[in-house]
């Protein structure tokens, strides 16, 4: 059901075309200067990088389970069943923790604005949605990003690297990264050559905080029960002593009344 | 606490303003921490920050929010030994401590507003929820713990209009008022540990640990404890007090509990997760790492382990001075220092940034300062008021005092 992107790497000629078709379906600027740039920015949602004569993209993973949307205080950032992570730029408050929390360090953010936004690849949500490709898979001259059926497209990369002995490292990036990614990545050399962490783990990173966060509605009326139950032991103590005629210790008279509920 | 050069005891009366030397200190930073303003809110973030897309964190988060949170732990810490655990003779201290809190947790709210891209959506958790998120947890605790710590701090202003009516309802609302204070600041002063348990493969080993909600919470309650003792001593000196020494001896008496508690467990913690051998590895880390042991940790444990220290107002005072330091220290290598590894960035603030921070805790001191010239902040002074005050009041009086804490 959850569409996907495959980009290999190996059939990449390095075109470009896929950046210029992705800025000009998110309405950012193109030019030579900003084809340059090896970067994602908030004006660059995907670019590739050249190493050598290798290419690889650089682009939002659109994670099955993404920390961003995990974090996000408002829920500006949201998984689609469809695959796609969107962002709604009118619910966000700009606390940059989304930026802060993905494993890729993806998102990015429009610095220079005084009304600033979150900008990153949104796997066209809207093109998806109408049964569409993504603006660069529909552009790629060589098939190297092909759009489809996530679990087509796991079959189709495991094909390749088993038809290919030696072309390939034998990892599909994005598989089992922090729990399954919605961009698949095909590659020659070692997948860090490009800035792709290896060692992320295959457990989904939201798990780490949900753990901790799922106790809180446990903690609050257990806590509140056990200060209230040690508010009433220290209390009643008091009171005992009182009327036992015991003056109880280190008691300011003014302030006898005034602690009783 | 610098403006307060004038007598205490009678609000309102009008004093000659002169010029002393904190008096130019704070108007210095206020003048360039209101230029700073003017930049960050007509050019934007960019302009105003060193931040960027690799290091989208800096010093109004780490500083301003984190370590602002940390130093105004002492407000749980006292109503609970006070209310709950009925030690009455922290009494005297709990309503500067109260007050310490409460501006606290407004410059808190007021650095996020500088710190947030569209600072004008911050009421935006309040109606959209993501219960999965820290930050929306955090959010709503420190929403919910300002007004707390706003009704805990009422009956002294109550009182200084002598409005009984309300000051009996917040009296009547006090206990629940203090246990609910309490969760609420177990729960957001452990889950500024757990915004960072998301990223494990970007923070610093040594700082990076399942237990970081443990640290955060046990450490909040050690800055607690030193910042009751640190604005007790300062006020003792700046406002001519009577120093309560005998309670900043007890306050001192746990904290050293708290501090070898906090110390064992990070310990295991290091020994556990193999780090140990990095700290013996020289580098930029391990450096800061260890002037964070050794101010939070390694001097104030040697200090207030000896009984001679712990009796004396000085030993006290640098004790809790270099506890303050250490876990400040601690709170901005986890939000920068661990990092700058990952992103490759070094992170240093912009003097905008350092000039919004300057003001905001220049404004906690000024704030402090009128609050105790103008409110009964303290015993003494509240003494003075009593006695001036008709009999019907003074009869009244223990219940009114005993409400403001």
């Amino acid at each position: 059901m959850s569409r996907a992107l495959l980009y290999d790497s190996t059939v990449c000629i390095g075109c470009r075309q896929c950046e210029q078709a992705c800025a000009s379906q998110n309405k950012l600027p193109y030019d030579d200067s900003i084809a340059a740039e090896e970067q994602q920015s908030a004006h660059k949602l995907t670019c590739i990088v050249t190493r050598g004569d290798k290419f690889m993209r650089r682009l939002c993973m659109n994670c099955n389970e993404p920390s961003c949307a995990s974090v996000c205080p408002v829920g500006a950032m949201q998984k689609t069943a469809l695959g796609p992570v969107i962002y709604d730029a009118s619910k966000c408050m700009g606390c940059r923790y989304c930026m802060v929390a993905c494993p890729f360090s993806v998102p990015k953010y429009e610095w220079g604005k005084l009304i600033p936004k979150v900008e990153k690849c949104t796997m066209c949500p809207d093109r998806v949605a109408a049964g569409k490709q993504t603006a660069c898979a529909e552009i790629c001259p060589t098939g190297a990003t092909k759009f489809g059926e996530r679990d087509d497209l796991i079959a189709d990369a495991q094909q390749r690297i088993r038809d290919n002995p030696g072309k390939y490292v034998n990892h599909i990036y994005g598989l089992q990264e922090v729990g399954g990614t919605s961009v698949l990545l095909l590659s020659a050399v070692p997948f860090e050559t490009f800035g792709y962490r290896s060692g992320l783990g295959k457990d989904p990173l939201p798990m780490l905080t949900y753990r901790v966060l799922s106790r809180i509605p446990d903690f609050v009326p257990l806590g509140g029960m056990a200060l209230g139950g040690i508010w009433w032991i220290t209390h009643r103590r008091e009171e005992v002593a009182l009327s036992e005629g015991r003056k109880p210790a280190q008691k300011k008279d003014d302030n006898k009344t005034g602690r009783k509920p | 606490m610098k403006l307060s050069s004038s007598p205490m005891g009678s609000p309102f009366r009008a004093t000659g303003f002169r010029f002393t030397f904190w008096k130019l200190v704070f108007l210095f930073l206020l003048a360039a921490g209101l230029y700073a303003t003017f930049i960050r809110f007509t050019q934007g973030l960019g302009a105003s920050t060193n931040l960027s897309d690799k290091f989208p964190w800096g010093i109004w988060i780490s500083f301003d929010v984190l370590c602002g949170v940390m130093l105004a732990a002492g407000g749980f810490t006292l109503t609970a030994t006070v209310h709950i655990f009925n030690l009455e003779r922290m009494h005297s201290i709990i309503r500067p401590t109260i007050l310490t809190a409460f501006l606290g947790y407004i410059l808190v709210c007021v650095a996020l507003m500088y710190d947030l891209g569209k600072p004008y959506n911050i009421w935006h958790p309040l109606i959209m929820r993501n219960p999965h998120s820290v930050m929306f947890e955090v959010a709503y605790c420190v929403m919910l713990y300002t007004t707390v710590l706003a009704l805990e701090f009422s009956p002294i202003v109550l009182e200084r209009f002598n409005m009984r009516k309300s000051l009996r309802f917040v009296r009547s609302i006090l206990i629940p008022l203090v246990i609910l204070g309490v969760i609420l600041s177990t729960l957001h002063q452990s889950s500024l540990g757990t915004l960072y348990l998301i990223m494990p493969e970007k923070l610093h080993p040594f700082w990076y640990s399942p237990l970081l909600p443990v640290f955060f919470f046990l450490s909040a309650i050690a800055v607690g404890l030193a910042m009751t003792i640190f604005e007790s001593s300062q006020s003792a000196k700046h406002f001519g007090l009577q120093l309560e020494l005998p309670v900043l001896q007890e306050l001192g008496r746990v904290l050293v509990v708290v501090l070898w508690l906090y110390a064992i467990l990070r310990f295991e913690d290091l020994a556990h997760r193999g780090v140990l051998r990095l700290m013996i590895r020289p580098g930029y880390e391990m450096y800061l790492f260890w002037l964070e042991l050794m101010l939070a940790l390694i001097l104030p444990l040697i200090l207030l382990s000896q009984r001679k220290v712990r009796a004396s107002p000085t030993g006290l005072y640098w004790s809790a001075v270099l506890v303050l330091l250490g876990f400040i220290t601690n709170r901005m290598n986890v939000s920068i220092t661990g990092f700058e590894g990952s992103t490759g960035v070094h992170y240093f603030p912009k003097w905008t940034e350092l000039a919004v921070t300057g003001m905001i805790i220049a404004l906690g001191f000024a704030l402090f300062g009128l609050a105790v010239q103008y409110l009964p902040i303290f015993a003494q002074e509240h003494a003075v008021e009593a006695i001036a005050e008709s009999t019907a009041t003074v009869e009244s009086e223990p219940v009114l005092e005993n409400a403001g804490d």
